[in-house]
């Protein structure tokens, strides 16, 4: 073992100190960080400041930024599994009309069929999970479908979902005949976020602390595996720095949606019932992170542990660099394109839960052109439609993007269709500019 | 803990009563009526490099995608070992210690060397997470013995060289134990100290006791590194002869005419000259 691969001498850390390269390109590689990652977050950097100024200070307020989140959360979640969609060199057009087909069925089931149907009474606290559960399983099974034609039909998935865009959405019509659905179970209301659906002060650091805890961990877990093997690890002072950076983020999020407090009107109602005795100036209830964001970020690692540390991800981006030889290779290339459709149904699920929730009712509108939001925060993410390029992170961030752009150009009353412009230069300025960089490297 | 795949180790491959590693008796494929490989009957022997050589379309390919699973055949056997083996798919071809280095090299551009040599065969940790510093440590192993020189372990194989591309290809094959390695023009992308790398390779591979088939337009690197010669000529078999019993001149005329050298005559040899 000793011999088979031969480490440079370990230079001491004081050395490795002094070795620190000079521009920011090749900072980034000797510490084996993705640089298009950082590239995101520079701009994301830039726009906030830039909309905090062009705004005299609103944007960058805890109250914005927690908006912020709640508003990325729907395309954040969906954006993940579109990733894996346009890496294995396809296209789901129709995660808009699923969402809202699906979203209209749970509306649907938690209003009308389990009270009345099943007998469970309005508000009984069984509804909420059949609910979401109704809600995830279809999207899975929906998506499954539009998979299976598209592997084993061979028929393009940009057909496939082009169709499932226009039959869902005529299906919602069908059936709702144009109606809204409103108001919902009390308890799934929640998952759409606001001050009630949120961890609150102490359960927002708690969650925070142990992120902190997991990250560090897994951070030097990875050095011990590499070292193990003897390979080239990343700098002593890259690792120790990225910790403290992933340290600063994560409280610093946790703090940021804590001092957001819940509404004057809302904090006093809740004193009333729970008897608290409002102290002078109102009484403060740190609102901390809302549930959607939870549901997003929970989103985000398992789907990024399914794209980098699952087989199956692995098998998807081999389909997206080179198809026929994923498929010499032995791979089951069919079944892993199905399966790249039933997760993305299964992530549409999951959106439709939080915009309904957060709606507090279904229209038929509801996901009506989510899919070009979500197409666009993965591509801004980085995700190449050549096939077998893209990250899940990078997916979620294109989104933040996306809706930070919106929320600022709200702010500073761009009107709508000026905002669609502006977002249309930017996906497609932020792809050229993308392509550009890639060229240049190779 | 994960499992450490073990080094490959040439262990002596199964060998049929004549000491043949593999046999393929009268195969046959058709695509709508064209017999792309009509009756062939072909072997190989452990340590043995065997040439197929052919102009376009002789059916050089289409009868190895029969050995490596790519391609059903419409009838003919495959004797692996003096055993019957019923190759239905490229798993199946592997499972009977055959690997394939296709002329495209079949690499995912977009992954790095390890993921490539383990593609479709990825190692996992008990709990199904991929072990990529398992992947890594086998593949510089590997790579150890095949191109010392092979550092990038961690980029895309898109960026890089031809050769390199190459190692990764063979290191795919040579890593699962094959016994049966069929090389398709495993030289055709490379400049000329890359082919003089692979050359070498296939010395080195053939010591180690490996069955080759080796298809190439380049009838010198056939020359050079084969045992025997098969020469296909629409769709069959010209004639195997020993590498030994043949000049260079012979065989091309045999490719080109498809016919034995004894049944060429003297004008034809005085044409093919005069043209070419």
């Amino acid at each position: 073992m000793s011999e088979a691969v031969t480490p440079s001498p370990t230079p001491s850390v004081g050395d490795r100190m002094r070795q620190l390269p000079q521009s920011g390109g090749a900072l980034a590689r000797t510490a084996d960080v993705d640089t298009r990652l950082v590239g995101l977050l520079v701009a994301l950097a830039v726009i906030w400041i830039g909309f905090n100024i062009a705004t005299g200070g609103s944007f960058l307020t805890a109250r914005n930024l927690w908006n912020l989140s709640v508003q990325s959360a729907s395309i954040g979640i969906m954006a993940t599994g579109m990733v894996l969609v346009i890496v294995s060199r396809n296209i789901d057009l129709s995660v808009g009309s699923m969402l809202g087909f699906i979203g209209y069925t749970m509306a649907m089931a938690q209003t009308a069929w389990l009270p009345q149907a099943f007998g469970l009474g309005l508000g009984h606290e069984a509804i909420w999970i059949i609910t979401v559960i109704l809600g995830l399983v279809l999207g899975l099974g929906m998506g499954l479908l539009q998979g299976f034609i598209i592997a084993y039909g061979f028929i393009p998935s940009f057909i496939v979902t082009l169709g499932g865009l226009l039959v869902w959405r005529g299906l919602i019509f069908q059936y709702a005949q144009g109606q809204t659905i409103a108001p919902l179970d009390t308890t799934f209301r929640l998952l759409g976020g606001g001050p009630q659906g949120s961890l609150g002060e102490w359960g927002s650091w708690a969650l925070g602390l142990i992120a902190v805890v997991v990250v560090i961990a897994g951070l030097l877990l990875l050095r011990r595996r590499q070292a193990k093997y003897g390979f080239q690890v990343r700098p002593i002072w890259a690792t120790i720095i990225l910790g403290i950076l992933a340290a600063v983020i994560i409280l610093g999020a946790v703090w940021v949606t804590n001092a957001y407090p819940w509404p004057e009107n809302l904090a006093a109602q809740y004193a009333r019932q729970n008897g608290i005795e409002v102290p002078p100036g109102g009484l403060v209830i740190p609102t901390g992170i809302a549930y959607p964001v939870l549901i997003m970020i929970g989103v985000a690692i398992l789907m990024t542990h399914l794209a980098e540390r699952r087989r199956f991800g692995r098998n998807v981006y081999a389909i997206g660099g080179n198809p026929q030889a994923a498929e010499l290779s032995g791979i089951n290339t069919k079944r892993t394109i199905m399966l790249v459709f039933g997760v993305m149904g299964l992530l549409a699920g999951v959106s439709a839960v939080v915009q309904t929730a957060r709606l507090n009712a279904a229209v038929t509108g509801l996901g009506v052109t989510n899919e070009l939001d979500v197409i666009s925060a993965a591509v801004i993410g980085g995700t190449s439609f050549s096939g077998g390029i893209g990250t899940i992170p990078g997916a979620v961030l294109g989104a933040v993007v996306m809706q930070s752009l919106r929320s600022g150009m709200v702010q500073m009353k761009v009107d709508s269709p000026t905002q669609d412009i502006v977002v249309g230069i930017v996906l497609v300025a932020a792809v050229g500019f993308d392509a550009w960089l890639r060229r240049r490297s190779t | 803990m994960s499992a450490i795949p073990q080094e490959a180790k040439p262990t002596p491959p199964p060998v049929s009563e004549e000491g043949y590693l593999v046999e393929m008796r009268d195969v046959s494929v058709s695509f709508g009526g064209v017999h792309a490989v009509n009756g062939v009957s072909i072997d190989l022997r452990p340590g043995e490099v065997l040439g197929v050589v052919g102009g376009n379309g002789a059916g050089k390919s289409t009868l190895m995608k029969v050995l490596s699973g790519a391609q059903i055949p419409d009838s003919g056997q495959i004797l692996i070992g003096g055993q019957m083996a019923s190759i239905r798919n490229t798993r199946d071809a592997r499972a009977y210690g055959i690997e394939c280095i296709y002329q495209t090299l079949a690499l995912a551009d977009n992954l790095h060397a390890p993921a490539n040599v383990f593609l479709g065969r990825e190692l996992t940790s008990r709990t199904g997470v991929l072990d990529d510093p398992a992947m890594e440590d086998a593949t510089r192993r590997v790579m150890k013995r095949l191109n010392p020189r092979f550092r990038n372990f961690r980029m895309a194989v898109a960026s890089l060289s031809g050769g390199q591309r190459q190692s990764v290809a063979i290191a795919r094959a040579v890593h699962f134990n094959a016994t049966i390695l069929i090389m398709d023009e495993p030289t055709a992308a490379l400049g000329p100290a890359e082919t003089e790398q692979v050359r070498a390779l296939i010395r080195q591979l053939k010591e180690e006791g490996l069955g080759i088939f080796l298809i190439s337009h380049d009838i010198h690197d056939v020359y050079d590194l084969s045992e025997r010669i098969s020469v296909m000529y629409h769709g069959k078999i010209v004639d195997t002869v020993d590498r030994d019993d043949v000049t260079i001149d012979q065989v091309l005329a045999m490719i080109i005419l498809g016919k034995k050298p004894d049944e060429v005559t003297e004008a034809e040899l005085e044409a093919l000259h005069a043209s070419g």
